[in-house]
């Protein structure tokens, strides 16, 4: 019963193609719920709500068993660089 | 040919056209605003009351028929879901992270306007 962590991100890497993928179970027990933090090119060009949409889409069969899905991030390539850039030149943020 | 189950019938897509039209802001949650049943649904709630929305929230726990209608609705798996202006703006982590660019407020100050 419900989904595991390791098919949600099948079937986000085989979707979306990440280069970098991080899939958290949130459930504490309760039910699946994951949180998802998501690099991908698919994502330029592309509005927030179109990605998130393009993340639900990709985990159509997993979100009818996926109690609470929370996209942390879905970034592009090129975003996610300068957010880990930022990060290092600023460790206390 | 494939014959599809759907919860959002015709009249349900009518009513909640009307709703979503009538309102500047809704809020379909788990709960209500003033007892929220969810923690997701509780950030957008408090979101909106920090930013002085005045906005109509609909308790989906009430009804399991506009319930999952609304996903379809929507094309959004997940409660909350909010609609600024008659348009789907997104569930609770979109919400958060527009209401940390500021963007979020941008558009409620439209909507309050208009």
């Amino acid at each position: 019963m419900g989904v595991t962590k390791e098919q949600v991100e099948s079937s986000l890497n085989s979707k979306l193609n990440p280069s970098h993928l991080e899939v958290t179970d949130i459930s504490g027990g309760c039910g699946s719920s994951f949180a998802v933090e998501i690099v991908s090119e698919q994502f330029e060009g592309k509005r927030l709500l179109e990605r998130h949409r393009m993340v639900n889409a990709a985990l159509e069969e997993e979100m009818k068993e996926i109690h609470a899905l929370s996209v942390k991030k879905a970034v592009t390539p090129e975003q996610w660089k300068k957010q880990q850039e930022s990060n290092q030149s600023n460790p206390a943020a | 040919t494939t014959i599809r189950c759907s919860a959002l019938t015709p009249e349900l897509k009518t009513t909640l056209d009307k709703v979503v039209t009538s309102n500047k802001i809704v809020l379909f949650m788990k709960g209500t605003k003033d007892f929220p049943q969810c923690g997701f649904s509780n950030t957008v709630v408090q979101i909106l009351r920090s930013l002085n929305a005045s906005f109509e929230t609909i308790n989906i726990l009430d009804n399991d028929m506009l319930r999952q209608g609304l996903k379809e609705y929507s094309s959004w798996p997940t409660f909350p879901q909010l609609y600024i202006d008659g348009e789907f703006f997104g569930g609770c982590d979109i919400t958060v992270e527009a209401y940390k660019n500021g963007e979020l407020q941008e558009l409620v100050e439209k909507a309050m306007c208009s």
